[in-house]
Formats: C-alpha cells, structure tokens, sequence
C-alpha cells in the first residue's frame, strides 16, 4: 500500500487534524489496490452508484414541484412536464433513471452470482447488496404510485392487498393505507418513505463498500491476488475505466430519455387514477415482473395455505432466497470460468429469470401461465438443488496459480519485474 | 360531488366492461407522422387545423383541461390571435367583492373551458359515458397517434350477427368494437380557412397532430436537446476511451 503524501499546505493542515482526503484515497484513489484483471463486468457497481446519485439529484428537484395529494398530485406532475423550466427532462431522467438503476443492478447481481463473488470471505458484502436491491424495490414501488395514474394506484391497491393473506391481514392493510383503502394517507405516507428510503440506501451503500474494502475486489477468476504484482492501484485504472463505462451508460441514457422516454411505461399511467374503473391489465413496472409472475403462478391451496398467502411467500421468497446463496453454494471453486457444469446453469437460470419477465407481463392464463409455473419451479429449484449438487459432484477445472497469469504474457507470478511496475508506481 | 363522479364512473366502467368482453385486437396501421422518428418536429398548418377541428367538433363533448390559451404560441400564433381566440370564450372568475361568481372574456393564461359543469354531468348528457379529457390522450393509450387516427377513421358498419343499442357504434380499432362515441367526423364537417379539403382523412391526421402536441408540448426541444447531448457523448466518451487505452497501455 502506498502511503498518502499530500504536497499542498492546506490539505496538509486539514489531513492532520481530519484524515479525509486519505479516505478518499485509499476508497476510490491510487491507495487502493485492486486485482489487475477486471472484465468490464465490473464496472457496473460504479454506475450503480452513479445511477442513485442521479436519481437522489432530480429526486429532490422535483420534489420541491410535485403535490403529494389525491386530488393535485397528477395534475402537479403534469405541471411539471408543461410550466416548470426543464421540469420534463427532470421528471424523465427520473423516471427512466430508475429502469437504468435495476438495469445496472441486475447486472451487477448477475456478475456476482456467475463469478462466486459472495464466496467466503465476502459473504456480507453480498448479504448487503441483497439488503439494497430490497430497499430498492421498497423505494421504486413508493415511487411508482406518486403520479397518481392509473397504474400507480392499482399497483398500490394489489401489492398492499397481498398482506390481507397473513393472518391479521385486514388489519395491517388498513393500517398501511391509513384508510380502508388506498386514499390521500397512503399517498402521502408513500411519498414520505420515497423521499426517506433513498438516504437510508446511501447509508447501506457505504456499508457495501465498506466490507468491499476488508477484502477487496473479487475478480474474473476467483482466486485471491497472491502479491503486488496481482494488484493495481484503483487510480489511474479503475477510475479512467469506470468513466469510460460511464459514457457508454449516460450515451444510453440519453437515448432513451430524450427519444423514447415513455417506452418502458404504461400508457395507462397518464389517465389519473380512478377508485372505480379497474384497468383491464394491471402488469408492474418491467424491473418488477418476474416477482410478479411466480406470485400469480400459484393457483392452489396446499392443505390450510391458500394459494394467495403461497405466492406471496414465493414471491418475497425469491428475493430473500439470494441471502443464502453463499451457503447452498459449497463449491470451493468460486468463477465460472472453471465451473463448466455451474456455467450452463447460471445460463439457464439467466434465461428463466427472461422467461419469468416474459411472463410477468402476459395475462395469467395458459400458456403463460403453465410456463410461468414451470419457469418459478425452476428458479427455486436452481437454487435449492442444483447449487448444493454441484458443490458436491461438479469436475472443476485446474485454477490458474495467480491473477497475473492468464492476463500476462509469460506468467505474471515470476514476473516480478514488469509485472510489479504498477504498484511501484502509485 | 364526490357521488356523482362515482356515480358516473360506475356507468361508464360498466359500459367498457361490458363492450371489453368482446374484445378481439385490430392493431392500428402505422402511419408516418411529422412527429415521429428522431427528427421528427411538429407540422405547425397541421396543428392550426387541428385545433379549429376540436374547437368545432371534439369540443362539443371532450375536455381540454391540461392546455391554456397562452400555450397556443407553440402551433405558431401571435400574441394577438391568442388574445382574440381566448376572448371567444366565456370563463366562470370570482368570487367579486360582493362574493358573487361572474362571467368574463377568456384571457390567454385561462385554460380551456370543459364542456360540461362535472363528470355527472357529462354522463347525463352522454347516455351515461363520460367523454374523456383530450389533453394527454395520444399519450394515454397503446398505439397513440396512430391508434388515435384508426379510432376516428374506423368506423364501419358491423358484422352480421352484432347487434348495436342506440347509443352504441361499431369500430374496427375501439377494444371490443362498441363504442359510445357517435362517429366526431363527416366530409366538410369544419371549413379549413387555408382551403385544404376538409376530407375525413385529413380533418383525423390534423387532430391527432394537435393532440400530439398537448401530450407532449416539449417534444421539439427534447429531441433537440437531445441530438446535441448524444454528438457531446459520443465524441466524450470517445475521448475517455483513447484515454483509458492510453493509461493501461503500460499494463498489457
């Protein structure tokens, strides 16, 4: 680790008295060191982070424009995109900024999962991620019902409905809406958790970093950097390569917002919301709907549980099921790379999630419905099968002897001359 | 008040319930709007024509409650034209200092009146189906502007076998055929005052280019906007990609 050895006299005089600027360095500056061989797979937790500044930014803009109330909150929104000076763009980065947020994070997730990065000893970094991508969801769901469309408030009225199948249900569900149904209360309380929820998850992202940090970075082939000559400083690589992605990202990005910003909505959400007229296809927002088709595949009652109170369970279930992983996964072996059984069903599981999406967004009747079934056996079944046999019976191929090796010319961990000039660098 | 929006909403939901059952999808054709494509800006003479068509025709039923007078300057009018169209209508202002409610000339930064008082109202006068406000329609449905021109344009006479009550006309586009709205348009149904034939063709792509405008009033400056700050990206991130080259050059 190279030491932090500010020039500047004024920086020099506040690092003594508050070792921030060091902080810094060793977060995200030449202090720390980090495997030389990530894949721009890793570049999505940096955006991650980018994508929820963003949102926090126009978040709290429109904030000072938008009304939390039944009776105005479509028509201020309205307002928004009409009187307010860029009000649209806002509200549009906004709004697609979410999607790019669960985009990112899938994506992220999905990396995780196929490069064994929840392994040993980084099992509470991912319970952590696991913890965001639910505070997430709690914070997109808060959101979706501001505008007061259509879709917002049938989106409320089901997901808040599914607790009346624990026991007590009727009685949490008014309680959450404040009323006997979604009304004003439930707007407002609504609004005051979309505008909490984001700050709690800036905290948790610090915690995220923070086991990051005890360990570092995983990497694409799993085994631990066994010297300086494995590792490079975060700045100049990192930083110039995560801005790199940042450009393709925010090229995207714009893309979508200035040229399509309502594809990935429902048209439905710019008719206001009307108690009485139930729209004939409620579907969530696309980052929803896997959830949303395995709670509808479960069209049975098993002995005293109804098929209601079965699929919420599932529902949530398939989330929360990710905390596990580290344990129902016991291979010693953590990337893909060297798993060739464990390689074709991540693939596979990646396709249900598809086929879950897919489904989600179709009216729960056959076909859709047999597949969806199918397709929800299947991501439990992945999880609770296929991980724990393969931990057991999977060949797995030889590891590399070091980071160094397969990125390097003539093997990197004998290489300690050319190999090491990065670190000696920094 | 709160009744009698319920009250009507309930009539109305029944009337799609019920015409929803015989639902069998009619995708609308494609058409080729100004609008549409990444360039795509507003036709402003298509816009002025489709107001004086919901001025003339739509008007009679549908709101408009999102646009004011003043927003009219986007389909390329004076200050004065939209001061002598806003002074066409009568507003409900006040309370006066006595307390009384009373009627006055339209001013620009008034917004268009609603046809009726209330929902109730509007129902009462249209065999039970509230006519919906037009402000955000072309957003508001799948398919928009397109779906929007088949709708105006899709009316035929039904099938053997479909029986239509009174009140109801058959539609090639509407979900489920039945709808309660009579068919808006007939040849000649407005007199275009720059002498374009008022076909039923024409008088449906010409709204529907207004409509397109009160949904999405900011569309020509977002798609502006929006090639400069693709060009910036591309070229910065071009410029990020020679640099990131450039520092891990010493690496490989």
């Amino acid at each position: 680790m190279s030491e932090f050895k500010p020039t500047n006299p004024v920086i020099r005089w506040i690092e003594h008295r508050l070792p921030i600027f060091s902080f810094i360095d060793h977060a995200v500056g030449s202090g720390y060191p980090t495997p030389r061989n990530l894949n721009y797979w890793w570049n999505y937790g940096s955006l991650a982070g980018i994508a929820l500044v963003i949102l926090i930014i126009t978040g709290i803009v429109l904030a000072m424009q938008y009304t939390p109330h039944a009776d105005y909150a479509f028509d201020s929104v309205e307002r928004i995109m009409r009187d307010v000076n860029y009000g649209w763009l806002l509200r549009y980065i906004h709004m697609n900024g979410a999607s790019f947020f669960f985009i990112v994070v899938y994506i992220h997730l999905f990396r995780g999962l196929y490069y064994g990065s929840y392994k040993e000893p980084r099992e509470l970094l991912w319970m952590i991620g696991v913890t965001l991508l639910l505070l997430m969801m709690a914070t997109a769901f808060t959101g979706y019902v501001l505008p007061w469309g259509q879709l917002s408030y049938w989106a409320a009225r089901v997901i808040t409905n599914m607790f009346t199948a624990f026991p007590f249900g009727e009685t949490i569900v008014t309680w959450l809406w404040g009323g006997y149904t979604v009304g004003n209360p439930t707007l407002n309380r609504f609004y005051a958790f979309h505008y909490l929820l984001p700050f709690v998850i800036v905290g948790v992202v610090f915690m995220h970093i923070w086991a990051l940090h005890r360990f570092g970075s995983s990497n694409p082939v799993g085994i631990e950097a066994d010297g300086p000559q494995d590792k490079i400083p975060f700045h100049p690589y990192y930083t110039v390569k995560d801005l790199f992605g940042l450009g393709v990202y925010l090229t995207l990005f714009a893309a979508l917002v200035f040229f399509a910003p309502n594809m990935l909505g429902e048209t439905i959400n710019y008719v206001e919301a009307d108690p009485l007229v139930t729209p004939a296809h409620i579907v969530p927002e696309w980052y929803f709907l896997p959830y949303y088709a395995i709670l509808r595949s479960v069209t049975f009652d098993i002995w005293f549980l109804s098929a209601k109170l079965i699929g919420v369970i599932l529902m949530f279930g398939s989330t929360l099921i990710l905390f596990l992983v580290p344990w129902l996964d016991r291979s010693p072996v953590r990337s893909a790379r060297f798993r060739p059984w464990y390689k074709w069903f991540f693939w596979i599981w990646v396709f249900d999630v598809a086929v879950l999406t897919w489904v989600g967004a179709n009216l729960p009747v056959p076909p859709y419905l047999y597949i969806g079934q199918v397709a929800s056996v299947w991501y439990f079944f992945h999880f609770l099968v296929i991980l724990p046999l393969l931990s057991i019976f999977e060949p797995t191929k030889p590891l590399p002897s070091s980071i160094g090796e397969p990125v390097l010319k003539g093997g990197g961990a004998s290489a300690a001359g050319a190999a090491s000039k990065p670190m000696e660098k920094a | 008040m709160k009744k009698l929006i319920i009250a009507a909403a309930v009539v109305f939901a029944g009337l799609q319930a019920g015409t929803a059952r015989a639902a069998e999808d009619t995708d609308p054709p494609a058409r080729d709007w100004s609008f549409s494509g990444v360039f795509g800006q507003y036709d402003r003479a298509a816009m002025q024509r489709g107001l004086q068509v919901y001025r003339e025709v739509c008007a009679g039923c549908h709101s408009l409650r999102l646009i004011a007078f003043r927003n009219l300057e986007a389909l390329g009018y004076g200050e004065d034209e939209i001061e002598a169209i806003a002074a066409e209508y009568t507003v409900v202002d006040g309370p006066d200092d006595e307390g009384e409610m009373f009627e006055r000339p339209g001013l620009p930064a008034d917004r268009f009146p609603s046809p009726f008082a209330n929902p109730k109202a509007a129902a009462a006068a249209n065999n039970g189906a509230v006519p919906p406000d037009l402000s955000l329609m072309i957003k508001a449905r799948d398919g928009g502007a397109d779906y929007v021109h088949a709708l105006l344009t899709g009316y035929v006479d039904p099938p053997d076998g479909v029986e239509l009550l009174d009140v109801q006309s058959y539609n090639l586009y509407f979900p489920g055929h039945l709808t309660a709205m009579a068919p808006p348009l007939s040849e000649d149904a407005v007199a275009y005052g720059d002498g374009t034939p008022a076909t039923v063709e024409r008088m449906a792509s010409d709204v529907v280019s207004f409509l397109a405008w009160t949904a999405e009033p900011a569309m020509e400056e977002r798609k502006r906007m929006g090639i400069k700050v693709i060009l910036f990206l591309l070229v910065f991130t071009g410029v990020l990609y020679a640099v990131k080259r450039k520092v891990w050059a010493g690496l490989h």
